[in-house]
């Protein structure tokens, strides 16, 4: 017997060593520990032993690079911030067109009582690390509990979403990214609203599932995510399809590149909260003294037919549009019981401002008597604009899905 | 050298990557790392150990069950250090030959336990397989020299 232990020794070892390896293998993938709760203890030994040099040699990386670029390699910064400049004044006033897209947007969300989900505050970091590994497609940050990461928090960049947090160490985070075959986003196409499952294929790809096989879907349309898998807030850029094909069984295999260049990643955002409120109509709503005077008086309804009647000076542009007068007691009579409500309350209030104003931009458009009236016209379609833009918004608490079509 | 050189290998996995993203599809440096240890030493056990020790560190740094690497670097040193006592292994041209052959032997056994095991979802590609295993071979040459020198002075 002991010459056979013997003789075998080496081999009855490394079937010893497979086995306890296989062993727990067997208890973390019983257990469903892909999430790598139950080894955290064991990932920590690891993640402590190398994060700290990946965190030193991208601190000499940077200061390297920024004390390069910052004081020495300065060609073509001049025209660069010309360009830049110009750039400015495009983008000024693209914001001015997207803050009225959006300010209609709010006030239609005001009128459905929709909840939104704001980014409100986020926090910067470096990517210092990676799996290694083409089979495990997770990075690693320098942040981590101590700056409020927790698991299952967003990760973007300026570019598209990057991915979640899987593993949240003092100082470091672990990030899986939505190309690996393990993760998964709730997508919805920004055209054709069509939802599906973006996952990552084994070879690095991200394909779109879910989508039927009879639906149609372009090659270069956006994907944004849904915000169904309450991760990723709604909205926020992931990728455009590059490819379209017939996949297995019922649905289309659709391959999308990502926006964010997810094999260049040096800084990201890590969402740490967001907010779900309605959106509030403080701003998109802004009422006169005089319109609701304007609203409130009995004789309010009459006036404009004989307004309209007596018209003298309705702009020849639009009183020539086949206008007839008879339209407009129409239109009178849908705005006038609204706006005498008595107990209105403030949802209501908005309802019916609404319905002034879009009853009194059919009159305008219609009919040149309309617009010639000033008492009906006036809170209609000459209802104030919601400001541009206010820093609330904008700047501080953007929702996230405000350049995003509904 | 024993808990360096590993270390270092462990390390510039991890980091290189994020500069030259097809360094981690195609090299292993951990691996040519099992196959030195395993084969200057010369001991089936020391080397399924070190195997294993790299490959389980290899493994805490991915998100995926602890084992995978464990299992297939394991394998891996048992047989490299097997051969390292059967033949000459010290020139280039067996060298080559040898780390070519255990990295197919390493991604059959990962896959093979991946998909058996963990049921994930991997595509084998002849293609692929073959020039990783040629960078890594080529790689691997150049390395042993390299570690061979520094274990002379060591």
């Amino acid at each position: 017997m002991e010459s056979v232990l013997g003789r075998y020794r080496n081999l009855i070892i490394l079937v010893g060593v497979l086995f306890l390896q296989v062993l727990g293998l067997a208890v973390q993938v019983k257990r469903n520990s892909n999430d790598a709760q139950d080894t955290r203890l064991i990932r920590i030994w690891a993640v402590g032993a190398i994060t700290p040099f990946e965190r030193g040699l991208v601190w000499i990386e940077n200061s390297t690079g920024s004390l390069w670029h910052n004081y020495f390699y300065l060609r073509g910064v001049r025209a660069e911030n010309r360009q830049l400049k110009q750039q400015i004044e495009q983008m000024r006033l693209e914001q001015v067109r997207l803050s009225e897209d959006a300010a209609q947007a709010r006030r239609l969300q005001t009128l459905l009582a929709f909840k939104e989900q704001f980014i409100s505050k986020t926090v910067a970091a470096q990517v210092i690390g990676s799996s290694g590994s083409d089979l495990s497609r997770v990075i690693y940050i320098d942040k981590g509990e101590n700056a409020g990461v927790r698991r299952d928090m967003a990760v973007m960049t300026a570019d598209g979403v990057v991915g979640k947090v899987l593993q949240v160490y003092p100082s470091v985070a672990q990030v899986l990214l939505i190309n690996d075959q393990s993760s998964g986003v709730g997508v919805i196409m920004e055209k054709t609203r069509l939802q599906g499952v973006l996952r990552g294929a084994p070879n690095g790809e991200v394909v779109l599932e879910r989508v039927m096989s009879d639906e149609q879907v372009a090659v270069g349309e956006t994907v944004l995510t849904s915000g169904g898998d309450q991760i990723f807030p709604k909205g926020l850029p992931v990728g455009t399809v590059t490819k379209v094909g017939t996949g297995k069984e019922v649905f289309l295999n659709i391959k999308v590149k990502p926006t964010a260049d997810l094999s260049k990643l040096e800084e990201v955002l890590v969402l740490v909260e967001k907010q779900d409120r309605e959106a509030t109509a403080d701003d998109t709503v802004r009422v006169r003294a005089a319109d609701i005077l304007a609203q409130r008086l009995p004789t309010v309804p009459d006036k404009p037919a004989a307004d309209a009647n007596a018209a003298p000076a309705a702009p020849a542009g639009v009183a020539g549009e086949g206008s007839s007068i008879g339209q407009t007691p129409s239109v009178q009579k849908t705005a006038v019981p609204k706006t005498t409500a008595p107990n209105a309350t403030a949802p209501n209030a908005t309802v019916q401002k609404t319905a002034v104003q879009k009853t009194g931009t059919v009159a305008g458009g219609t009919g040149g008597a309309g617009r010639a009236a000033p008492a009906q016209a006036k809170p209609a379609s000459a209802a104030p604009k919601p400001p541009k833009a206010s820093p609330d918004q904008t700047t501080s608490q953007p929702p996230a899905d405000q350049d995003s079509p509904h | 050298m024993t808990i360096g050189v590993p270390l270092l290998a462990l390390f510039i996995q991890a980091f290189v990557p994020l500069r030259f993203p097809r360094f981690a599809v195609y090299l292993d440096l951990p691996l040519l790392v099992t196959i030195f240890f395993a084969m200057a030493r010369r001991n089936p056990i020391s080397g399924l150990f070190t195997g294993a020790v790299i490959g389980l560190a290899q493994d805490m740094l991915g998100h995926n069950p602890i084992g995978l690497y464990g299992i297939a670097k394991t394998v891996v040193g048992y047989g490299a250090s097997s051969l390292g006592v059967k033949l000459d292994v010290e020139n280039a041209g067996a060298r080559f030959l040898v780390t070519l052959g255990f990295y197919l032997v390493h991604s059959a056994v990962y896959f093979t336990v991946a998909r058996g095991m963990v049921n994930m979802t991997q595509h084998w590609s002849w293609g692929n397989g073959i020039l990783a295993g040629l960078a890594n071979a080529v790689l691997g040459a150049g390395l042993y020299f390299v570690l061979d020198r520094f274990k002379q002075r060591t």
